[in-house]
């Protein structure tokens, strides 16, 4: 049996969790069992329908009156409840910080090894896998000894697809929490408000590096951002220095985005930043050096400074958007 | 206060990785050496929460001799003593590599009141050691961490979610994973690099036990390399720009 850990938020479902059940199920036809899958706190039971039509056959709902907010140790346990008394063979999570999260938790509980951020699975004693490192930048293939395999899926490695046959079937239970497991559980803090477009849901990226200078030197990145409806970023340099604020890193300790433009303003292309820009549709790049390592992932280039550069697009883009 | 963090050797990757002829690692002859970034701000938050609180700062890595070096390094930006787990160099995979942090840190004199890591290493990136430690010690973990507030026996932790940010309020002693952007760690005084060349440095060698998630073959990802188009040279390329926003739509 393929179980795979669905992720829900007070019964909104996680869109990375679709995919992971869409890679399990292919998982499943291919030895020929049965795909299920756990979704823990009782509001978990409104996303079974959708289970379903993705081809999970039974839809385990941990319910227990603890389990109302996100708390990592008691899903483990009753991912470790459910994955024991099914018998199954692989254990399937999103590469999310929470799939990530609750499948270590289910390693330490089991003391069963954990493949974090895999592209591909391929069960058998060993399980083999391929999984990304530093981002992306680097693939690993690595032998997994030990049954069931715990593993999660990077993000976007399949589309979600409805599929199979699954009648996806309720079984609610209590989980057997042990002293402790709901110690660390989540408190929303109040929203705060965001003004804008968020980074990763940006379609423009007007993102700046060491060679912008300053902080300053982010006033023609802001006008040029505002002038094409997107948003800025930067790069790890930038927030090092202050700058710029975290929250718009862009990179592999940063936010990861897949924006329709990227323009790469005085960035060198660090494996740390092209991390997270690597999935750009289109990228210009503003350089004064021909020979920086981003030229390597952009499509257009203008090979100068980006306080002279940029003055002049602005310009011409307000002109273009007036006439 | 005592506090430990967990810090790791990794190569400080400028451009593009080359691999080993054994496929199993970096080619690192030519590299210098750094710690993960999420590890950067790890050690600047010890450091502050210990000038608050008082105590000390340990920090622990597991990895080659060589890896003094970044015990060195922090000990410049405050740490008081460290802990090397000497490996031959050879990779631990996250289940030997926390049981061997756990057993340092039971054998210790101090019990830390707190453990802070990095939420994943920048090489390996299996997302689980702080976990696994934090298991084995029988103490709450909560990890993707940015915002720490101790008090005397509690701290409370923000995590940065989709709809805002969450809160975690936990007893301590705790283990923490902590994420980039957490503070912007301070660089090293020439006063603190001297001083961090006297600080203690405590050597354990444990036996590496076969790993359980076994490296087979590192690769680079084939992407096709772009070749960019030049489209001009300083402010007489605005024009060509402009034309491309034009032709993908964002204008």
């Amino acid at each position: 049996m393929v179980l795979v850990l669905v992720d829900h938020d007070h019964g909104v479902l996680d869109e990375l969790s679709l995919q992971a059940v869409t890679y399990g199920r292919e998982l499943a036809a291919a030895t020929g069992e049965q795909l299920d899958a756990l979704v823990v706190g009782a509001d978990g039971s409104g996303v079974a329908g959708a289970l379903g039509e993705h081809g999970v056959a039974t839809v385990h709902v941990a319910a227990h009156d603890g389990l109302t907010d996100y708390a990592p140790v008691a899903a483990a346990r009753a991912a470790s409840e459910v994955a024991a008394r099914t018998g199954a063979s692989v254990v399937l999570a999103a590469g999310t910080p929470r799939g990530n999260e609750v499948m270590a938790h289910l390693g330490a509980i089991t003391d069963l090894p954990v493949a974090a951020d895999c592209v591909s699975v391929a069960p058998g004693s060993p399980t083999q896998v391929v999984r990304a490192r530093w981002g992306g930048s680097l693939i690993e293939e690595a032998n997994l000894h030990g049954s069931p395999a715990l593993v999660t899926l990077v993000p976007h490695t399949v589309a979600a697809e409805p599929g199979g046959s699954g009648a996806g079937d309720l079984a609610q239970f209590t989980p057997e929490l042990a002293d402790g497991d709901l110690l660390v559980i989540a408190r929303p803090a109040a929203a705060e408000e965001k003004a804008g477009v968020s980074l990763a849901d940006a379609k423009v990226i007007v993102s700046g590096g060491r060679g912008v200078g300053s902080a300053e030197g982010f006033a023609p990145l802001e006008e040029l951002a505002e002038l094409l409806g997107g948003t800025i970023g930067c790069s790890r340099v930038v927030t090092g220095n202050g700058w710029r604020p975290h929250t718009e890193q862009v990179g592999q300790t940063g936010t990861k985005v897949a924006p329709d433009l990227y323009i790469a303003c005085g960035i060198s292309g660090a494996t740390q930043h092209i991390a997270g820009c690597r999935n750009a549709k289109t990228m210009i790049v503003i350089n004064t050096d021909p020979e920086a390592a981003i030229m390597g992932y952009a499509d257009y280039a203008v090979i100068g400074d980006v306080s002279k550069v940029l003055p002049a697009i602005i310009e011409e883009a307000k002109k273009a958007k007036a006439g | 206060m005592d506090v430990l963090v967990c810090i790791k050797r990794v190569p400080l990757s400028g451009g593009k990785f080359t691999i080993t002829g054994d496929g199993l690692d970096i080619e690192s002859a030519k590299l210098g050496f750094t710690i993960s970034p999420h590890e950067e701000v790890a050690v600047e938050e010890a450091v502050r929460i210990v000038e608050q609180h008082g105590g000390s700062v340990t920090v622990l890595t597991l990895g080659p001799a060589d890896a003094e070096e970044q015990i060195r390094e922090q000990m410049a930006i405050g740490a008081d003593r460290g802990i090397l787990i000497e490996t031959n160099g050879a990779e631990w995979d996250p289940q030997a590599t926390a049981s061997a942090i756990a057993d340092a840190i039971n054998e210790d004199e101090s019990d830390f009141d707190l453990v802070i890591m990095g939420n994943e290493s920048a090489d390996a990136s299996g997302y689980q050691v702080g976990i696994r430690v934090a298991h084995k010690l029988g103490r709450p973990i909560v990890t993707g961490v940015k915002g720490i507030t101790v008090a005397a026996d509690r701290a409370t932790f923000e995590r940065p979610v989709k709809a805002g940010r969450e809160l975690y309020e936990v007893p301590l002693p705790a283990v923490v994973t902590v994420l980039d952007g957490l503070n912007i760690p301070r660089y090293p005084s020439v006063p603190g690099r001297i001083r961090a060349k006297k600080k203690p440095i405590e050597r354990r060698s444990p036996e590496r036990p076969e790993p359980k998630l076994e490296k087979t073959r590192l690769e680079v990802p084939q992407t096709e390399a772009k070749q960019a188009q030049v489209l001009g040279n300083g402010p007489e390329a605005a024009a060509a720009v402009v034309e491309i926003f034009k032709q993908i739509g964002v204008i």
